[in-house]
């Protein structure tokens, strides 16, 4: 090849390796700009509808002024429950892949399909309680419990779980094994060493996992529409329908209503903020842990 | 360490025809050893010989793998360990085991300690410090750490936290101790401090152990077994070993030619 | 010289009998403990084949009714009681394959930005900006579409597509509509823009996984950067990358809220991706609640059925191609 063509050449190249950088550049500022654009809306229109009415009253009827504590107070309580179902579920088996199965087929099988539902479409999980649960129930107690915050309350543990079992697992498996040896020649059972000593030297991680699960569950709707359901009014009644944010937003932010509108960014405004801090909190978690 | 002779030592562990098998391979062969008691055994040989296999059939650890099994005969106390009706709870109460690297539990230094003996004993609060200050005390600790026992085991040195694996497993009051290479992952004073500790433990207990380094074994113990690929070569006294072994497998490790 | 107390010579006093009770407790604790550990995730298995199992049997109802006929039909007619799958199954699938379309090229781009152009101190905030969208929950991404995205696709995108686009030969159809800022399209961009970060994610991570070795000789010999990402980085990472690919077309196809707002949920079929329509996963949101007859509520859990399906088909292609590259490093 003469010396021409090998500059040919190499230009070619070097003009090929430059339009990919800057189409690699360009998707990135493509991507920032529509999370820049999002975020200042939600900030926005949220902001103008922020004030203290939000957290002292009730969802209103269309046309006069009101809040959404009996929302906030709804959500709270559904993913308090959640987190509080799912966890332990979680946990244990998580503990289980850790401990018990590391290589094995039965554990290989429980991660596989761990996996899927962790990327399930939720709304399925909400048909899912819905005719599992909700149906039978009904039929059970002669129609009087149906719709209620505890079947809500399920969809969410329902999410929660495959993300608390996997981050239990990568966490647990992180321990060194000679921990697990030191413990076990010093003569103390196997339960005992897991729980005592191995979960708690993986405590940070494990948090993690449940600030994200609890971050996740937060902005979910569609597994609260036919199992939560919905409530005009305050309730704490885990055995009725209650409210809940995303599902406010979503029936205000459907509606012709201009002021249900702005309740509706309101509340927007404030899940944002609660999920992102949520992860933010996470994410400083597992840095210090990572430090220590 | 002179003048001294396996065969006028009382035997604290006997092995009759150790084999040891790893996922269906043959890492132990018919390995037959006296450790004698109160005194230190080094355990010595190149990489891959088997010299940790034979310590962890010691403590039965293996066991906790499901591909690893031992066959023969172990006897501590006029009982075989290997057999399937021996309790490893009191194995491990006897015979206690401190690791390469040093593994302090995620508690303080005071729990560290006396997280295992509450398992295996009743102590009043006041009996369980004595243990925790005489375990401490017993590793060369007390006088570094007497003050900040409440304090995470984290924030102790890396030499520090090994004398706490050491203080941890004799607090126990076993009779014999497995060292598994303790001082390879320390730097060079806490190496020295260690065997030196190690010399004055042979007081209250049986010592073995594994060492890579022929040097901590020449200087530290009183017999030593040479091992090569799964077979136990040569046991004497450490003086012989180094200075006039008997086979030339030892000689040729002894003297550098392979490693 | 250390303190040596006197020790009591160490023989375990009277203990036998102690000792064994605790071993044999021990011993008994132990067992179950793993029995109930089991049992968690065997829970898990159970999960998944009750969430399968319960909406078929929801959906046996609109399956008999209806039989292979709901698959083909466009009708949905909720007073006189017939229900086709055939328009929810098709908006389905062209607003994800339309995010996919849009957002693979752009997390690509995104996923070299990060691990081959960006300068190190770039790295970590540009990174966390791509969590963050992937932390905002779809309700405000269906809030945004509706209130900001789908008007301004109204005045600004849609007329200019109808116009240029929509007068091509052929496929001009595809592109021809009303400006209602509401449709297939703007459904489409905006799952495009709720997957990237997945996408992305996955793609960063499994470029950071060559080896460094790898790039670094590359390099020597003399490569551009974009002649290492396509030669060596690509082929490496290839199953990855592909399931990375499926797993956010796994999440496009199951997403609801981010959808529901903006597709329109017309039960018309209509070729124009200008047009409204409607996905399984918005069908079940906007009419559950208001389905009064046992047939109408069939025929929703019976999308929901055949979403999980296919969802359940692609995660399980996108797990198992991802698993074959961390083989691949032994892991």
């Amino acid at each position: 090849m003469s010396k021409a063509d090998n500059e040919n050449l190499y230009r070619a190249r070097a003009f090929k390796n430059m339009i990919a950088m800057v189409l690699s550049c360009g998707a990135t500022v493509f991507g920032l700009l529509w999370l820049v654009w999002i975020l200042l809306t939600t900030i926005i229109n949220g902001f103008q509808a922020l004030n203290l009415r939000l957290f002292t009253e009730m969802t209103p009827p269309p046309g006069s002024e009101g809040g959404l504590a009996n929302a906030f107070y709804g959500s709270f309580l559904m993913s308090g429950m959640g987190l509080v179902i799912g966890t332990p579920i979680g946990l244990m088996a998580g503990i289980w892949l850790a401990e018990f199965a590391r290589h094995t087929k039965l554990g290989n099988a429980v991660r596989f399909i761990n996996d899927i539902l962790l990327s399930a479409p939720s709304i399925v999980l909400g048909l899912f309680v819905y005719t599992a649960v909700i149906l039978p129930v009904s039929a059970l107690t002669n129609h009087q419990v149906g719709f209620s915050a505890i079947a809500g309350a399920l969809a969410l543990a329902l999410l929660v779980i495959p993300v608390v079992v996997r981050t239990t697992d990568e966490m647990l498996q992180l321990q060194p094994s000679t921990m697990r040896e030191a413990a076990l020649a010093l003569g103390v059972p196997q339960w005992k060493l897991t729980l005592q000593i191995v979960l708690r030297a993986a405590k940070a991680g494990v948090v993690t996992g449940v600030l994200l699960a609890l971050a996740r569950i937060t902005g979910e709707t569609a597994p609260l529409l036919f199992t939560a359901f919905g409530n005009q009014f305050w309730s704490s009644n885990v055995l009725k329908p209650i409210a809940s944010v995303p599902v406010v937003i979503f029936q205000y932010a459907m509606s012709p209503f201009d002021d249900w509108h702005s309740l509706a960014w309101a509340g927007a405004l404030i899940l944002t903020l609660f999920v992102l801090v949520l992860s933010l909190c996470s994410r400083l978690l597992l840095l210090r842990n990572r430090a220590s | 360490m002179n003048n001294l002779s396996l065969a006028d030592e009382k035997t604290k562990i006997q092995v009759r025809g150790l084999d040891f098998f790893y996922n269906g391979h043959r890492s132990l062969k018919s390995v037959d050893m006296t450790i004698p008691e109160k005194r230190i055994t080094a355990i010595i040989g190149p990489s891959g010989c088997g010299k940790s296999t034979l310590l962890r059939v010691f403590n039965r650890i293996y066991s906790m793998y499901p591909k690893q099994e031992a066959k023969g005969e172990v006897i501590l106390n006029g009982e075989n360990i290997l057999a399937p009706g021996y309790s490893m709870n009191r194995l491990r109460s006897h015979v206690g085991m401190v690791f390469q690297k040093p593994v302090p539990f995620p508690m303080s230094i005071y729990d560290n300690i006396a997280y295992a003996v509450r398992h295996h004993e009743k102590l009043s609060r006041r009996e369980m410090e004595e243990r925790v200050e005489e375990a401490l005390r017993g590793a060369a600790l007390w006088d570094e750490v007497k003050d900040k026992l409440k304090q995470s085991a984290q924030s102790l040195s890396g030499g520090q936290q090994q004398r706490l694996c050491i203080a941890r497993t004799i607090a126990l009051r076993p009779q014999v101790l497995l060292l598994d290479e303790p001082t390879s992952a320390l730097d060079p004073i806490s190496t020295g401090r260690i065997e030196q500790l190690i010399t004055e433990l042979k007081e209250q207990f049986t010592v073995v152990i594994v060492t890579h380094n022929m040097q901590q074994a020449a200087r530290c113990s009183d017999y030593t077994a040479f091992m090569f690929m799964g077979e136990l070569i040569e046991h004497g006294d450490t003086d012989t070993i180094f200075t006039k072994p008997s086979k030339t497998q030892t000689e040729d490790y002894i003297t550098g030619r392979f490693g | 010289m250390t303190e040596n107390t006197q020790y009591m010579s160490a023989v375990i006093p009277d203990a036998t009998s102690e000792s064994e009770k605790r071993a044999a407790r021990d011993h008994r604790h132990d067992a179950w403990f793993r029995r109930t550990m089991l049992g968690a995730a065997l829970l898990v298995l159970l999960l998944l084949a009750s969430i399968a199992g319960s909406t078929l049997w929801g959906g046996a109802l609109a399956f008999k009714t209806f039989g292979f006929e709901f698959l083909t039909s466009t009708e949905w007619d909720a007073v006189n009681g017939h229900f086709g799958a055939l328009v929810p199954i098709y908006g389905t699938l062209v607003t994800s394959f339309l995010a996919l379309l849009i957002a693979v090229p752009v997390s690509f781009g995104i996923a070299i930005f990060l691990t081959e152009v960006a300068p190190p101190w770039l790295r970590m905030p540009i990174a966390s900006a791509v969590e963050l969208l992937a932390g905002i929950p779809s309700i405000i991404y269906g809030m945004w579409g509706l209130f900001v995205f789908g008007p301004f696709m109204a005045e600004y995108m849609a007329p200019w597509i109808n116009d240029n686009l929509g007068a091509l030969p052929l496929i001009g159809q595809v592109f021809q509509g009303p400006p209602l800022g509401i449709g297939m399209l703007t459904a489409g961009i905006v799952l495009a823009i709720m997957i990237t970060p997945f996408i992305t994610s996955v793609m960063t991570e499994v470029f950071r996984s060559v080896p460094i070795a790898l790039k670094e000789s590359a390099y020597a010999l003399g490569g551009t950067t974009w002649e290492v990402v396509w030669d060596i980085v690509l082929p490496y990472t290839r199953s990855a990358v592909v399931g990375g690919i499926f797993l956010g077309l796994g999440r496009a196809l199951g997403e609801t809220m981010a959808v529901t707002f903006v597709l329109g949920n017309a039960h018309q079929f209509s070729a124009s991706l200008m047009m409204p329509s409607s996905s399984i996963a918005s069908v079940i949101a906007n009419e559950f609640s208001e389905a009064y007859t046992d047939l109408h509520r069939s025929s929703l859990i019976a999308l929901g059925f055949l979403l999980f399906v296919v969802t359940f088909i692609v995660l399980a292609i996108a797990r198992l191609m991802l698993s074959r590259l961390s083989r691949k490093e032994g892991l």
